[in-house]
């Protein structure tokens, strides 16, 4: 819908990928780990493979889960903008069709220590 | 000769009736749509405006008056409290984080207020509306002046009070209440009247400033209390301009109930996501507590809320479309929030810390549902790793809700295991929220709310280009003093020492 | 039936006050908490002049009310003699 207005009304987005000097933002969220308050932000290249992107910030991210050494990445289920993705860890983020402000979730299946069995 | 009758005093409503309709005149040569620009863009008809009815029928003399002997008892109070080391007199000075957090965030939306209810004052037509608008414009200006000069005596003693001005527009978590207002003054004139004298004012404000203002009384903050309940003072006027402003739209004309019912919509979503924070002011601030955030919008969100609903139904209104999701968010919500407040604590000018086992014990018996199942956990293990020398803090910074600008620290409104998300595509390019309600709000308006200068992806970008020590200094935050865990912080330790020496002579 | 209340704050002013509200409104209950009184009534709770000179010994405009007034819920009709809270269902 457009906003009611008096006069033609236009707005400019402030977070395009243009704004970011050659970087963009990829949003990370490890599903049922909740002692991170909200899902990661990280700001880096396109061109960063995406096995770069698992080993390097966010696997720092992720060390103060206990779960964090029993990941195994060979397992991890993974959702792009909540659909099912299956990521070439060679390629990069790019070609993996991470574009700017994709949100990555990512499944644990058997690991979930601080939280309470239902 | 002149002859001394006895003045015959006026009665209330003909004094009322004297102030408001005959200061109003009908223009010759000029056109009343020119005269008044934007009271008809957004759609609501009106077509009587002498039908607004200010019940509490405050004459300009008798405003001055009141308002004068609330300022005089109010800086007396003020003065008492500076004169007696004030400062020394709150229960704990883990307190003041819930001061800093009122300064920053919420004092500017008083002053925002202000200038939303001058531009009204001007922009209405009706008398009555322009005086009630124009007496609440001078309200707000007040509401934040007496809050700044009660915390300045704060400020000569503790950290994190000197840069709130800045922090209105560069804190990432005051970007929330300040998007808020400005949403609301960029908005029409009977918009803004829903967002912030009905919404805001009316469903709202009952749980900041109401038990909130009571615990301070609890944990010894006499300059609080008195510029809380000072400021409340004139909210039982303004709760009602709101609630007579949405009668007078609702009477004037059927086709104004839909407008006006996604304005409800939208405002109280809106508020709820603000007034969120008090949440935590009040689980985990409040060192003395005088009542849950779960049993506060008991009272005040599901009685009273219920209460005006079914008062309002007759003219075809319902509860706000996120009732039922924040009904289902009260019993988590203070948790999440200061669960994010204390990981991203090293960019934050207040403190935070772990709950103790007694404040968690307390918290436990308040959400029997949630906090032992759900939080605890969390807290348990970060208190391991604080042991252990490792302290918790999240460097992953945060994303943010594209309309309400918070953090999305929320879960799904049916499983508070699983982090809300949700997404959305305007004009090729993504957009996230935190919430169903966010996200409506946002697809109602999008060229609004694609504009939103959102914090943390700010960050990444000139000048600040994710210098984490350049955006200290650009926000007014000086590390290792003003922000971190409060255990070992300047302001604890100079708490302490003060005290103990208002209690000894070596 | 919906809860209409009035809050006040707890002071010297505002006791005689409370206490007229108190005679005037059989049903209604005193909360008291830290630093304020809030009092709740089913469906309407009606502020007298009256009965609040009689307990404070002295000529009182309603308007005062606005000087120690926390908060309220209900629609509110003042004139000169009282002033009424009420949920109209």
């Amino acid at each position: 819908m457009a906003v009611v207005s008096t006069k033609p009304y236009v707005g400019v987005p402030r977070d395009l990928v243009a704004n970011f000097n050659g970087k963009q933002l990829v949003y990370a969220c490890w599903d049922q780990h909740l002692l991170f308050a909200a899902p990661f932000l990280i700001c880096v290249p396109p061109e960063m493979s995406f096995r770069e992107l698992v080993d390097g910030p966010l696997t720092a991210l992720m060390q103060p889960d206990p779960d964090a050494s029993a990941v195994d990445w060979s397992k991890v289920e993974w959702l792009k903008s909540n659909k099912p993705f299956t990521p070439d860890f060679d390629a990069s983020l790019a070609a993996n069709g991470i574009g700017h402000k994709e949100q990555l979730r990512f499944i644990t299946p058997g690991l979930n220590s601080l939280l309470a069995a239902a | 000769m002149d002859m001394k009758v006895a003045k015959k005093k006026l009665a209330l409503k003909e004094k009322y009736r004297l102030l408001t309709r005959d200061l109003g005149w009908e223009p010759t040569y000029q056109n009343k749509d020119e005269i008044y620009p934007y009271t008809k863009y957004e759609g609501i008809r009106i077509h009587d405006w002498d039908k607004w009815e200010d019940p509490f029928r405050l004459t300009m003399d008798s405003y001055w008056k009141y308002q004068a002997e609330k300022e005089r008892k109010f800086y007396a109070i003020i003065d008492a409290h500076a004169q007696n080391n004030g400062h020394l007199h709150i229960t704990d000075a883990r307190y003041l984080s819930a001061l800093k957090i009122f300064l920053q965030a919420i004092s500017p939306g008083e002053y925002a207020a202000g200038k939303g209810f001058a531009r009204m004052g001007r922009e209405f037509p009706g008398v009555g509306t322009q005086v009630a608008c124009q007496m609440q414009a001078i309200d707000e200006i007040r509401h934040a002046q007496t809050q700044i000069h009660a915390l300045s005596n704060y400020n000569k003693f503790y950290n994190g009070f000197h840069a709130f001005a800045d922090a209105r527009d560069r804190m990432w978590y005051c970007t929330v209440p300040r998007s808020f207002f400005d949403d609301a003054v960029s908005a029409g004139p009977f918009e803004f009247m829903i967002a912030i004298g009905f919404s805001f004012e009316y469903v709202l404000t009952n749980l900041l400033f109401v038990p909130f203002m009571s615990g301070a009384a609890y944990n010894g903050d006499m300059a609080t209390v008195t510029f809380g309940f000072s400021a409340q003072s004139d909210e039982a006027r303004h709760m009602t301009l709101g609630l007579e402003c949405i009668k007078f739209m609702l009477e004037q004309d059927p086709a104004n109930l839909p407008i006006v019912q996604g304005w409800i919509d939208k405002w109280f979503w809106r508020g709820f996501r603000v007034l969120g924070l008090v949440s935590t002011m009040m689980d985990y601030m409040l060192p003395k507590r005088v009542m849950s955030w779960r049993e506060a919008w008991n009272i005040y969100g599901i009685e009273n809320g219920t209460a005006l609903f079914r008062d309002l139904a007759r003219y075809g209104i319902r509860a706000p479309a996120g009732w039922d999701d924040a009904e289902k968010a009260i019993d988590h919500m203070s948790h999440q929030f200061m669960l994010g407040l204390y990981q991203w604590s090293f960019g934050t000018a207040l403190h935070s810390w772990i709950p103790s086992d007694d404040d968690m014990a307390w918290l436990a018996k308040k959400y029997p549902d949630t906090f032992d199942k759900y939080y605890r956990p969390r807290w348990e293990h970060i208190k391991k790793l604080k042991a252990a020398g490792t302290q918790f803090a999240n460097y992953g910074l945060a994303k943010l809700c594209q309309t309400c600008q918070l953090p999305i620290v929320f879960t799904e409104p049916d499983d508070p295991t699983r982090s809300a998300q949700r997404e959305g595509e305007y004009k090729g390019e993504k957009y996230h929220f935190c919430s169903d309600g966010c996200q409506h709000i946002f697809e109602n308006e999008p060229e609004k709310y694609i504009q939103a200068w959102l914090p943390m992806p700010q960050l990444f970008q000139d000048p600040i280009g994710g210098d984490l020590a350049a955006w200290m200094d650009w926000v007014g935050l000086r590390n290792g003093k003003d922000n971190g865990d409060f255990d070992g912080s300047e302001d604890q330790k100079n708490f302490d020492a003060w005290r103990a020496m208002a209690t000894s002579n070596q | 039936m919906s809860t209409v209340f009035i809050a006040l704050q707890t002071n010297e002013d505002t006791r005689p006050i409370i206490d007229a509200i108190v005679i005037d409104n059989p049903n209604c209950t005193v909360n008291r908490q830290p630093a304020m009184i809030k009092i709740d009534a089913p469906g309407s709770l009606t502020v007298r002049r009256e009965t609040i000179e009689e307990q404070l010994g002295r000529a009182f405009d309603l308007q005062e009310l606005n000087v120690n007034l926390i908060t309220l819920s209900g629609n509110v009709e003042e004139d000169e003699d009282t002033l009424t809270l009420r949920w109209n269902s």
